[in-house]
């Protein structure tokens, strides 16, 4: 009883350093933006003056009457659910294609992995140059001058300066998604394989012999066991989605009408440019709760699993 | 035993450091340092210049140069908040002069006043008079303006105006026609490049001026024109006609890349501040030669000004050197050292003119004779918060078009952050 006392107490010493760093740069500061989010800090002075006048849910009401923000939570929808979509879908195939051991697989296995090891400013201005649309029909750049020279000019569009909406989804995010799927479909490629190398072959070959296609090996077999890693593939993308501040910013900005517009850029602007403390914070909270939504049912889950 | 003798020694080391700084000390009279964010071409020169007179004139003092790069100083003034905020200030930093400087740090006591010091150099009445009243609060002033940009300068491409047989624009009715012609020549009319959304802002003042004239648009921000004045709607009006002649790709592109356009001869005008002057010149050309200017149509007579200037925070480490620093600033020659260098031209109304260039001695000329009125979306005329909610609705009223809704929220914004 008294050793394992003290083993409790050395565990919790070594462990307090974190649980300090923790309790105050992680809860401390969120409940700080919590408490600013309900403040009037949205002028410098009142900033500085550090009244408590509280106005409570006035900001976060404010927030959701504005049509910039509006348009935000319509677009981090749309990209979210393209982002991750396109990820899972190209990921899978990429994982499947490997998974057959194809000549040069080890090499392609990196190039599309390598990606990920670059950060979202340097590729955001890459893609920026690639998808910049010149001036057409004469002076075209980036892709569309690619489109050009090889006769395709109908292809040719504004890509992330065009204003166009279909149900709400801003169709200049076609561009900021393909940037987004391109550099993070390696990661779901990784994931499934380490998964599919797993899978006793048996399984497959005993399918193949009773008949079953590749697509029923595929949908009846592979997907069902790689569901767990799916999972956990859906939630990791779903919150990279959600951060992608620095792809946006570098990329597109907010864009004409905002149509590339996303949370987490508004709340940059609002607390850094326009002195509105309190909208931003008001923001961040948002933000938080929409990671919580899709954070909280996976760890729930996982608990009650182990 | 073993404690004394660490304790010995860390009490050796600071003692041996306190030694080693005092000498410092001693060996000069001190340090200031300056804050700004000017690292780009020409500016970063025309500082540097600057320092360097400094030096001369106080060779005791060292100066140390904090700069944050970064677009319009937008993550300088991030950083230079958190370090007013903080209690930590640097000696002397670069503000836009106006609400950017008023709104943010005088209203909040933060800054000392300097009109003493203008007094005592005799300076006081060498600049502008009306250049000094924008950073003035209360009856005192609060800071020094080092260099003149013109917000409503507009330049256009002359040999592209010639082929198409199009005359330079004389008001606004005009400018709208010129621009007609050119479109239908297929040439791009209008260069902008709006990705950082201010440039189209800043179209939108220019507009504004013109159509309310100086007196009323300055009287915006002081109280003596109202938000919801049937000219601010005209200049809506005429701020949706002149988007239809610009530059299809306009939201991917920043301000340099629209003033290259027209350079290259793709389009033929390009309302800018006149820092596109300086940039047209590193692009080879000679003012009055290939590339002509004028006034943004309508608002002749009228000069909106973008003005860095310094002030001296409460608080700062070295005050006795910034005071120093504020006066090789404020003097012609720190002023005619730095000007040419950064394209700008001096606050001072005494500056020589045989060092500025055929663009810069006419906006001097101007700068002498004209009303001025300060910018908007250079943080001179209105709060940050008015200015980033200006930018977002002239950026949704550039794709919707829809005329009231504008108006409507310009009124609701002026509301709420100006009044």
């Amino acid at each position: 009883m008294k050793r394992k006392h003290k083993e409790s107490l050395t565990s919790l010493a070594i462990l307090s350093p974190s649980i300090i760093t923790l309790a105050v740069f992680v809860y401390g500061f969120i409940s700080r933006t919590i408490q600013i989010s309900m403040l009037d800090w949205d002028t410098f002075s009142n900033f500085m003056r550090k009244a408590k006048d509280y106005v409570w849910f006035e900001n976060y009401i404010g927030l959701l009457q504005e049509s910039r923000f509006q348009t935000d939570l319509w677009n981090t929808l749309y990209f979210t659910l393209f982002f991750i979509l396109g990820c899972l879908a190209i990921g899978i195939l990429l994982s499947l294609i490997l998974n057959n051991k194809p000549k040069g697989g080890y090499f392609f296995q990196n190039l599309y992995l390598f990606p990920m090891a670059i950060s979202f400013v340097v590729t955001g201005t890459v893609w920026r140059w690639i998808f910049a649309p010149g001036r057409l029909p004469n002076n075209p750049r980036g892709i569309n001058l690619l489109f050009e020279q090889l006769g395709l000019n109908s292809l040719q569009w504004g890509w992330f300066t065009s204003t166009g909406n279909v149900l709400g989804f801003n169709i200049a995010l076609i561009a900021v998604i393909i940037a987004a799927v391109w550099q993070y479909s390696g990661y779901t490629m990784a994931m499934w394989l380490a998964g599919l190398r797993g899978i006793d072959q048996q399984l497959i070959e005993a399918a193949r012999i009773d008949g079953a296609s590749k697509w029923q090996v595929f949908s009846k077999i592979l997907f069902p066991i790689q569901k767990p890693i799916t999972l956990s593939a859906i939630i990791v993308l779903a919150h990279v989605s959600l951060k992608a501040f620095a792809l946006i910013y570098a990329m597109t900005g907010s864009g004409p009408n905002n149509v590339t517009d996303i949370p987490a850029v508004y709340m940059f602007e609002a607390t850094f440019r326009s002195n509105r403390y309190s909208t931003g914070s008001a923001i961040a909270i948002v933000l938080l709760m929409m990671v919580g939504l899709l954070i909280i049912p996976y760890l729930v889950h996982s608990f009650k699993e182990d | 035993m073993l404690l004394k003798k660490s304790t010995l020694l860390s009490v050796l080391l600071v003692v041996a450091l306190m030694f080693g700084l005092s000498f410092s000390a001693v060996a000069q009279d001190g340090e200031v340092e300056i804050f700004s964010w000017w690292t780009g071409g020409g500016e970063e020169e025309g500082l540097n210049a600057l320092i360097e007179l400094f030096n001369e004139q106080y060779p005791d003092v060292e100066v140390i140069n904090a700069t944050v790069a970064g677009g319009a100083g937008s993550n300088a003034k991030a950083v230079l908040k958190t370090r007013m905020v903080g209690g930590n200030p640097p000696d002397s930093f670069q503000v836009h002069g106006g609400a950017e400087l008023v709104d943010t740090y005088v209203e909040t006591g933060m800054m000392q006043p300097i009109t003493g010091l203008l007094e005592e150099w005799g300076v006081k009445d060498k600049f502008n008079q009306q250049i000094l009243e924008m950073s003035s609060y209360e009856g005192e002033y609060y800071s020094i303006p080092v260099n003149v940009h013109r917000s409503n300068a507009m330049f256009y491409n002359k040999s592209v105006l010639e082929e198409n047989g199009v005359e330079p624009p004389t008001d606004l009715d005009s400018f709208v026609d010129a621009l007609a012609e050119l479109d239908e020549a297929g040439v791009v009319p209008l260069a902008l490049g709006d990705t950082n959304k201010w440039p189209a802002g800043q179209i939108f003042e220019t507009l504004l001026v013109a159509t309310l004239g100086p007196d009323g648009y300055n009287g915006l921000w002081n109280g003596s024109t109202a938000a919801d004045d049937p000219a601010v709607r005209e200049a809506l009006v005429y701020f949706d006609k002149i988007m239809e002649y610009v530059n299809d790709d306009h939201s991917a592109l920043t301000w340099q890349d629209a003033t290259q356009i027209m350079q290259e001869g793709e389009a033929g005008f390009n309302i800018m501040g006149d820092w596109a002057e300086g940039y047209l010149k590193q692009l080879g050309w000679t003012p009055g030669e290939e590339f002509g200017w004028m006034p943004v149509p309508g608002s002749e007579g009228t000069f909106i000004v973008v003005t860095d200037t310094f002030g001296l925070p409460k608080g700062a480490p070295n005050p006795e050197n910034a005071k120093k620093w504020l006066k090789t600033i404020a003097s012609v020659e720190g002023q005619d050292t730095f000007n040419p260098i950064k394209g700008s031209i001096p606050a001072r109304l005494d500056a020589d003119e045989s060092k500025y260039d055929a663009y810069l001695t006419s906006a001097m000329e101007d700068f002498a004779s004209d009303t001025l009125s300060p910018s908007i979306v250079h943080g001179s005329a209105a709060p940050e918060g008015f200015i980033t909610a200006m930018n977002d609705t002239i950026n949704e009223f550039i794709t919707t078009g829809d005329v009231d809704q504008a108006f409507e929220s310009f009124q609701a914004n002026h509301e709420e952050y100006v009044q």
